[in-house]
């Protein structure tokens, strides 16, 4: 039987060649695997976890009391109006869903591009888009008038004979940001078997081993299906690329399309995608910052994911700066009386405040990233990050509403100020964002414990026949 | 087929490599119906059980193709043969306009069938199965290596399968209740 030999040359940890390493050493898959699961099958819960659950959930009892008072009054309970009919309801949809867009360029685009330092933040990425395309979808929704009548969206054989459009561009939208959740979950969801195969096993209590059981379906971690998994989860990745790019870009679709100063540009698809990202990245940097210091996961996402996260704003905020001087560039350019308007009154009309906002963070005080110290500052890049957040959805709420405000007819011109409810709302967002991310770090392994695995030395083999 | 006494027997290793070898020692030895069983995918392993090719990207394409066609004909169907609608004498099958409703199903159907096509062919979900009889197999999704080969292997003894198995270098070998 051993007329062969059989080399084994177990690859080195050329994995991190220098500077700080996508994994502590000292780790073997017992540690990995130990350390992870903890967290969901510990009995204690940290207290930091306790006041944000108690927190953000009333955020989101907040959400369900406005949602309700809507259901009762109507839209006009919020500010919007003619001339600006969009208002905050558009503005946190475009936001949220950009912001899910990192999630899915984690776990799509870096997996394709085999970089290696995305298996130990993409799960919590992923659910982060799963929670944040929920709170975008919960806008169009309402801001329909008539919530209850959303279904007659999707084409569907009905008694009154008639369809949606399907030119239109709010119709793209419905089929775009479904069929993102649904890949998304689906993506998501096949992530997670394995590991729930792994909490099934390391479950103490009944009602986990059952749930976590049903959830894992009998995986049992056979090599054949290792290899069908290993192939459907690439196939995933390659689908999801060009769906994460198309979702924004379809959003934007909804400005481009229209005829509105300042909306009908093609610099649009591109500009809303780079956008979307760097916020996205700003988010997960939000979250993984506070997980990684109360869970004690710093082994898991070390300082180089957080550098690595920080490069990756800082070059699709290049981007979104380049889309603020196209965008000016072509108002100017194009010789539109109104175009030309549209430009100067974003930038000295009644809304500048905001464009200067967002214009000083997005294209001048993001470049503070360049510094190393500030990237490996944990402190220091949550500050960035927020900072970020606030700017982006700025920008939203600049692209929306000034544009809105003031187009052709300047009879029709007016002010758009947001009531207590629309900003009520919004925060209630953030509670449904928080309080889901919240569930999801107590009850699912939030690091993709078989990836993290695969990070180590050993997890490489290969066999080599020599006659 | 007859009722055997036992499923199979399984051989649990420490590592990725020796499971690796084990694999490779016990195809060489003529065992033909054995799976190998780790807590992540080892390419290696799955190589010497000799499963080269799935069928997951065909399902996956079908899906696709499917999805994408449902998605095109579903609109023109629609607004050119079940409701047409003359404005301004555009045309009917404004195909353009249909690009993004026939991306975003295809994207769609071949996600779906993806994720399905790999359980369906996996046999999942399932909610038995005699391996998860052996009470060390709980380490499988940790940080052990199973190889197990079945009773119904024609090569399969009770004895000489069971040395065998010792003899690869296992931790532990043991048998697999029905």
């Amino acid at each position: 039987m051993a007329e062969h030999e059989e080399h084994i040359d177990e690859m080195s940890s050329h994995l991190a060649p220098a500077g700080p390493a996508i994994l502590a050493p000292g780790h073997t898959f017992a540690t990995i695997t130990d350390k992870i699961s903890a967290v969901v099958l510990s009995r204690d819960t940290p207290a930091a976890w306790l006041l944000a659950t108690g927190g953000f959930g009333l955020l989101m009892m907040w959400l369900l009391f406005a949602t309700a008072y809507q259901l009762a009054r109507g839209i006009g309970i919020w500010g919007v109006n003619i001339p600006v009919a969009w208002g905050f309801a558009i503005v946190n949809f475009v936001w949220w869903i950009g912001i899910g867009h990192a999630g899915t360029l984690i776990s799509a685009i870096l997996l394709l591009l085999k970089q290696k330092w995305r298996n130990s933040i993409n799960r919590f990425a992923e659910a982060m888009t799963l929670f944040a395309v929920m709170c975008a979808g919960y806008y169009p929704v309402m801001h329909l008038g008539r919530p209850w009548l959303a279904y007659w969206l999707f084409p569907y054989p009905n008694t009154m004979g008639v369809w949606p459009q399907f030119r239109s561009a709010l119709v793209w939208d419905v089929f775009a940001v479904s069929t993102y959740f649904t890949v998304s979950l689906i993506f998501w969801y096949q992530g997670l078997i394995p590991d729930l195969a792994t909490l099934r096993d390391r479950s103490q209590s009944k009602a986990g081993r059952i749930i976590y059981g049903i959830l894992a379906m009998g995986w049992r971690g056979s090599a054949r299906h290792w290899k069908r998994y290993d192939s459907s989860y690439r196939l995933l990745a390659g689908l999801a690329t060009p769906l994460v790019v198309s979702v924004h870009t379809v959003v934007s679709f909804d400005f481009a399309i229209a005829v509105v100063p300042g909306w009908h540009t093609s610099i649009f698809p591109p500009y809303f995608v780079a956008g979307a990202i760097y916020s996205g990245f700003a988010m997960v940097l939000v979250l993984a910052i506070p997980i990684r210091r109360i869970y004690g996961l710093d082994d898991f996402i070390t300082t180089k994911h957080l550098d690595n996260c920080a490069k990756l704003m800082l070059a699709t905020g290049e981007i979104v700066a380049y889309g603020y001087i196209i965008e000016s560039f072509m108002a100017w350019y194009s010789g539109n009386l109104y175009e030309r308007y549209m430009i100067l009154d974003r930038m000295g009309g009644k809304y500048s405040i905001f464009y200067i906002c967002l214009i000083s963070i997005n294209v001048f005080f993001v470049q503070v990233l360049w510094i190393r110290r500030i990237r490996r500052s944990p402190a220091l890049l949550f500050l960035v990050s927020v900072i970020v957040l606030a700017a982006m959805w700025l920008e939203r709420f600049v692209i929306v509403v000034q544009s809105l405000h003031a187009d052709f007819l300047p009879s029709s011109w007016a002010m758009y100020y947001p009531t207590f409810w629309d900003i009520t709302q919004f925060l209630g967002t953030i509670g449904l964002f928080a309080f889901g991310m919240l569930m999801f770090i107590r009850f699912l392994p939030m690091i993709s414990i078989f990836e993290i695995r695969e990070l180590l030395p050993e997890a490489h083999v290969s066999l080599q026949e020599v006659d | 087929m007859r009722e055997l006494p036992i499923w199979g027997l399984m051989a649990e290793f420490t590592s990725a490599a020796d499971l690796a070898i084990a694999t490779r020692r016990a195809r060489e030895a003529g065992y033909r119906r054995m799976d190998a069983y780790s807590p992540f995918g080892i390419e290696a392993v799955t190589e010497e059980l000799g499963f080269h090719r799935t069928k997951v990207p065909l399902v996956c394409l079908i899906g696709g193709i499917f999805g994408g066609l449902a998605g095109f004909f579903l609109q023109y169907w629609i607004h050119v043969l079940n409701y047409p609608q003359n404005i301004g004498g555009r045309p009917l099958n404004s195909w353009v306009a249909f690009i993004v409703v026939t991306f975003e199903c295809t994207i769609l159907g071949a996600s779906v069938s993806a994720l399905l096509g790999m359980l369906a062919l996996n046999g999942l979900p399932q909610p038995y199965h005699p391996v998860f009889n052996v009470p060390r197999f709980a380490f499988a999704s940790k940080d052990r290596f199973f190889l197990a080969i079945q009773a119904e292997d024609p090569k399969f003894d009770i004895h000489d399968t069971f040395r065998f198995l010792e003899g690869l270098g296992a931790r532990d070998v043991q048998e697999i209740p029905n």
